[in-house]
Formats: C-alpha cells, structure tokens, sequence
C-alpha cells in the first residue's frame, strides 16, 4: 500500500492526512489555497463559520502537546464543530488499555474525525487502517515520522513571504534523526519544487541515507545557510546530551545556534522558522528568535487556517460521499 | 507399517544421491533406497513419479511458544504445522518461560514432544535465566537432553562473560549457538538503518549490529576453541567475516532465516508489522550477499526462525510490535522459490534444511541413510498456492507472505516411518 492509497479517497480527495510523502503538488497548493481563504476569520468579529456544524472532533493526544492540540481545538471551534480533548497518556493506556480497545470505544461515541498525536511513528498510520469507514484520522505528530499540518503551515509561511517554491534555497538546521517537522517538511518542499534543499547539523543527528529524500547534508552550519532563503531551526531536545549524540548545549550553540552573526551568510531578506517551542540560546539566539527575520509567531497564526483548511477539506470529500 | 515409495526423485545430499527410485521403510527405519529392492513386501506403496523425496527437514531454529507463551502457540499446533510443511526435526532456542535453565524444562518439551509428531531438540541456556550475568547449568542441561547452549536473542553486554561461557562450554565441547548482536548497538532500534528508517522515522538497528558482534564473538572463539554455531544472519559484512573465519579453519558454522533470503528493509512500505523481525530485514545488497553466500556454502544452513504470534502482538504502531513471523510452513516453497530464481541449486537447497543442519546439531536426523530413522518428505513440485492465513495450520498468521504464489506443496510426512501427514 502507498502513502497515496490510504489518505486519498476514490476521487483523489483527502480521506486521512497522514504525512506529506506521496501528496500532489496540486493537493498541497490546494490546502494552501483553502487556507489563505480561512485566514481572515482570525481577524472577524465573530471568527466562525459553519463548515463544520454538528461533527464531532476528537483531539486524540497520546503525547504532551499545547500549541498543536490548541491551534486544532481553534480551528475545529472556528469551523463551528464540537471539540472533545482527550489525553490519553494519563488515563487508558496507564490503565493497560490497548490503542485499538481505546479506538474502538471512542468510535462507539459517534465522532467523525481524529486529531492523532503518539510518541511512535507510524501510529497515525495504525489508526488510520483500524478506524470504521466513516472516520478521518488527521496526524498531529508520530514518533519521528511526520508531522504534516505542522509542514503545511510552514509551506504557508514561507509561499507568504517568497512567494512560490522553484528557485528557493532553503536550509533545515538541527536535529533532524528525531525531527518529523523535518520529514514533514522535506517531502513537501520537495513535491512543491525546491531544489536546493540543505540539511544542516552533527553528523550524529543527521538519519542515514537522508539524501534519497533529494537533500544536501551540510556539517557547517554557516556554508549550510550560505544564501540561503529560507531557514528552519529545529528544536533540540535536551535529553540528546545524555545519549552520547551530544557534548553539551554550550558546544551545540557554539556550532549549530543560529546568532546574527551567522545568519550574515544568508540571504539579506532570509527567513527564520522554528515550529517552537523554542530554546533560547541552545538552537536560536534571542536576537535572532525576536529579530526582523524572525517569523515564528506568523508560523503559529498560519497553523489555525492550515488546520482549518484541512478538516475542511476532509469533511467536504466525506460529506459529499455520503 | 511397511511402505514402498515407489519412483521418486530423491534427493539426500548427506549421501550424494539424487536420482529417481524407491525407498523402502519397515520398523521405522529406512531399509533400502534406490535399489529396486523386489523381495521387499509392503503393507502400502505410494507412487511418487514426479515428486520429489527428502529427508525430513531439519529447522535449526524455530519457536513453538510451549512452555509460557501457549496463547500464541503449542507445542501439539506446530507440531500440525511443521509436519504438513515437511519439517520433521526441529531446535528450539532456550527462550522459553521459564527459561531453559533446568532440565526440569527440558524434560517438560521432550514430554510434550513425544505426544506430538515433531521431534524437538532444546537448546538449554548459555547464562542462568538468559540474565548475561552468571552461567547456566550447562553440562547438566546436556545430560538433561540438550543439543547445545544458546543465550537466545538476548545479547550478552559483558564480553567477560561471553568469554567464560564460551570458554566453559568449550571445556565439556559443548556447541554454543549465538544470535550475534552488540547489545548497545542496537539500542532501541527496530528497523535496520538505511534509508527506509529515514523515510518511517523508527529507531534504526545500524548493520555494525550485527558485524561488530560477530567479530567479536569469532575472535573470542580463537581464544577460548570450542564449536559456535551463528544464528540468523542478516548483514553483507557478517558473511565476509564468517567466510574469513572459515577459510582460517575456525570451526564455526552460520544460518540464515528464510524471511531474510526473500526481503528487504524497503518490503516493510508503510510499517507493514507483519515484517518486523530481528534481526531486521535489511537492505538488497544484503540480501543478496546472503543468497550468494548461501550457494557457497559460508552459510551453512536456511531456518524458519519460526515465531508464532497472536493477532494482538502484531496489531499496534509499528515499534510497539512484537518482532518475529510465523514462517515454518513455508520454509521449503520459499527456498524451492531460490532454486526456480537460480540461485541455489535443488541439491543446495535440500541440503541446507536437512543434512547441514542435523550436522551441526550432531544428530542422526537430515538423511536417508540405510539403517537411519524414516523420516522423510514427499514434495509434489508441480502445485502451487497462495499464502493465506485461512490455510495456515500455526496458530500464528503472522506471515508476512500473504498474497505470495509459492510452489511446491509438501503430500507427505512420515517420522520414524510413521504417516504424520498426508496432504488430501
């Protein structure tokens, strides 16, 4: 079975959104598109429309989350549905529950889509497969494999300020072996026709064979970001340093932060991303986290119309089908 | 019961004899091959013209879930399922529960064995309840009916214990079976590292996994002599290391399971559980170093690796799985698939599922030698089927096979020359 298979429906329209691997570069323009109408009913009075009306969302979260969980649970409400969190690694699965018993009862509640979050790749994937018919899975981030309406708001931010993707030199910095922003993020500058795409960081946090993605793997991180556009810092986990892949976060900061100085290479109007939380002084200096190239917090605003386009998106190919 | 298997195509490598003839059995034993034999008078005779016939296969590692794990498996619904596929003699690593640390155990299998068709030889435990901390009970695990010591896939972090028990068990020339893997090399990895765990995201297992342990354990063996036994290759640079070995007249020996000679990490596509194994799946050229080391004889034989599960184990996000496939009962179609690829010869094949794995386990099985226990296969080359789990006698579906075309379809079984499955 292809990633393709499984998301789409029999029309090519979004049944799951699993992972950016495998979509059109048609589909991703659409979700962009749809988004960029969603946008300014964050700026309305009243920030509702009733696309929605009536389904039942269910913010399945196996694994901490606020910013993810919160820009679905707006962006469910935006669109008028019903929004039910769950946080299922303090109640079932500490009880001995099995993912799919905890499915099958959820599904017994009558709910038409599932906002999946899980420490373990390949659970959206999982769910997807074990769901009744009805029901649409959305990722909201597994293991280290995808994280696909995180990638999308990305694609959001950067089309806002550079317009389109051919032509772009885009450097993504950090730790990649545990990154499914990354991943996420690869598949779709790549569908969407970035060429010069880099990788960036310790030779310990770069996955194997990461260049049959179509990426370049730099060491440096100033020859990394040399002219590039776009620049996206990952966020570094502090218990790397405890499994030998890591000295420490000052040596860390010394080769791989992101400081004014190093962001000369770059391109004069270069943006930087970072799908947050950040750690100040460990992969981003302050004044680069707060400085004019910064378009951090413009990324978490793009995530609630991303979002949003994409449940709506679902709920329209599933509704139509009814 | 006196029986003539009249006209097959018999192949017993461990004899040299490929060539089309009967076999006669009485008593149990095999009276006469090839000799056309007229004074012998037979109770049945089943025309095997076009069939081939084998010595009863010999599976180096299998498991059959008893004692400890029988809502996967038993001993008596393997047994169904190894005999109907042709396998006659099986070992069973020590990673029971309990562990097989205490002939107790070992007398607890024999039992449950000798109620079924399949004979089982145990391997006890390499280190007391597989902990790698002090030694098993060896030499009384061998008196108990063991075959050799194995510390199963546990791997043993400590290479001071490695080095004792295998030096202990070199002093009482007791044959050690490892599963070479360096313990902290493969961390919390479930898929090999390559570009496949790049592209899913899971915890990688890097192939120096495998190597590094490897060389370590053959260079241990110069020092501490013995016999050792590597189980489950998996890697090119594991083969190259144990073709050094021999060719320096180390006495070791090396298998592969038979899911590594047919796929590849990338056959896993969108966490396809049914293909986690450990050792991993890894990549082609792996694959095909294994194939090709196979046909040169630097790995000795092919086993099942057979791992029943229930549905459940394999039902969750990909590294939260259990790891094994349930393969026994297409051990023989998928290596006669190797011979109709070219890449093994008939001969080749049979061998390394009868007479090279009942070499090194030391025992009489894997022949169709005058005098010999019958035991022994008959295998119509001409049919095929599709792997399904409807017609999976293990109580574990966990192939990952399904929807395979395979030839050969084994029609009977008999041990100790006794008819313990005959195809309808």
């Amino acid at each position: 079975m292809t990633e393709t298979d499984i998301q789409l429906d029999h029309k090519g329209r979004l049944k799951h959104f699993l992972t950016t691997e495998g979509l059109s570069r048609q589909l991703l323009t659409d979700i962009l598109d749809t988004a960029a109408s969603f946008a300014e009913v964050g700026g309305r009075a009243v920030k509702k429309v009733p696309l929605l009306r009536g389904k039942t969302v269910i913010n399945l979260f196996f694994e901490a989350s606020t910013r993810t969980r919160t820009t679905f649970e707006l962006a469910a409400k935006r669109l008028s549905a019903d929004v039910l969190n769950l946080n299922i690694s303090t109640s079932s699965t500490s009880k001995g529950e099995s993912l799919q018993d905890t499915l099958h009862t959820l599904e017994a509640m009558h709910c038409d889509m599932f906002i999946v979050r899980h420490a373990s790749s390949g659970a959206a994937h999982f769910i997807a497969g074990q769901v009744a018919p009805g029901i649409s899975v959305i990722n909201g981030g597994d293991g280290r494999n995808a994280h696909p309406t995180q990638a999308l708001l990305d694609m959001y931010t950067i089309r806002e300020h550079k317009r389109d993707f051919p032509g772009l030199r885009v450097a993504i910095v950090g730790d990649v072996a545990h990154s499914r922003v990354a991943r996420s993020q690869i598949h779709a500058l790549k569908t969407l026709g970035v060429e010069d795409l880099r990788i960036v960081g310790p030779k310990t946090l770069i996955p194997a064979d990461i260049t049959a993605l179509g990426v370049r793997v730099f060491y440096d991180l100033e020859a990394g970001i040399e002219n590039a556009d776009v620049i996206t810092m990952l966020r570094l986990q502090r218990e790397r340093m405890r499994s030998a892949l890591l000295p420490s976060e000052h040596e860390y900061f010394a080769c791989y932060g992101l400081t004014e100085k190093k962001l000369k290479s770059a391109r004069k109007d270069v943006i930087v991303m970072h799908p947050g939380p950040i750690n100040r002084g460990v992969e981003i200096d302050t004044h680069v986290a707060d400085g004019p190239h910064s378009v951090i917090l413009q990324q978490v605003t793009h995530g609630i119309a991303i979002r949003m386009a994409v449940m709506a998106m679902i709920m329209g190919a599933a509704t139509e089908s009814h | 019961m006196r029986l003539r298997i009249r006209n097959g195509h018999i192949v017993d490598p461990a004899n040299g004899i490929d060539a089309v003839g009967d076999v006669c059995i009485a008593a149990g034993k095999i009276v006469s091959v090839l000799a056309p034999n007229p004074e012998f008078t037979s109770e049945r005779v089943i025309d095997a013209a076009r069939n081939l016939v084998i010595p009863g296969m010999v599976d180096l590692c299998a498991r059959f879930r008893e004692p400890g794990a029988e809502h996967k498996a038993t001993i008596a619904s393997e047994s169904k399922a190894a005999t109907s596929a042709g396998v006659t003699s099986v070992c069973c690593p020590p990673d029971t529960r309990p562990v097989i640390d205490t002939p107790a155990v070992v007398e607890l299998i024999h039992q449950r064995a000798q109620l079924n068709n399949t004979r089982i030889f145990p391997l006890g435990a390499l280190t007391h309840g597989l902990a790698s901390e002090r030694l098993a009970e060896m030499q009384t695990l061998m008196k108990a009916g063991c075959v050799g010591v194995s510390n199963g896939i546990q791997s043993i972090p400590n290479t001071e214990v490695l080095r004792r028990a295998m030096e202990y068990a070199a002093g009482f020339a007791i044959p050690v079976y490892l599963y070479p893997e360096d313990y902290y090399l493969r961390n919390e990895g479930v898929i090999h590292e390559g570009a496949t765990s790049t592209r899913l995201g899971l915890p990688p297992i890097p192939a120096t996994a495998e190597s590094v342990a490897v060389s370590q354990a053959l260079l241990l063996l110069e020092q501490t002599g013995g016999r050792l036994h590597l189980g489950r290759l998996s890697s090119a640079r594991s083969v190259e290391l144990i073709a050094a070995a021999k060719k320096r007249g180390l006495p070791v020996t090396a298998d592969t399971g038979i899911c590594h000679l047919h796929l590849c990490d990338t056959d896993i596509g969108n966490y396809d559980t049914s293909r986690h194994l450990i050792p991993p799946l890894r990549g082609h050229q792996d694959r095909q170093a294994l194939r090709a080391a196979l046909a040169e004889g630097v790995i000795d034989a092919v086993c099942s690796d057979h791992q029943p599960h229930d549905d459940d184990a394999k039902a969750a996000p990909f590294s939260e799985t259990e790891s094994g496939a349930s393969t026994i009962e297409v051990l023989f179609p998928l290596l006669y698939r190797l011979v109709l690829e070219k890449s093994l010869t008939l001969t080749q094949a049979v061998t390394a599922v009868t007479a090279r794995p009942a070499g090194i386990l030391g025992i009489d099985q894997g022949t169709l030698s005058v005098g010999a226990e019958a035991d022994l296969a008959i295998i119509d080359l001409g049919r095929s089927c599709t792997v399904s789990r409807e017609q999976m006698l293990s109580t574990g579906k966990n192939t990952p096979f399904t929807g395979w075309q395979l030839t050969s379809q084994v029609t009977h079984t008999l041990v100790h020359g006794r008819m313990v499955y005959e195809a309808t």
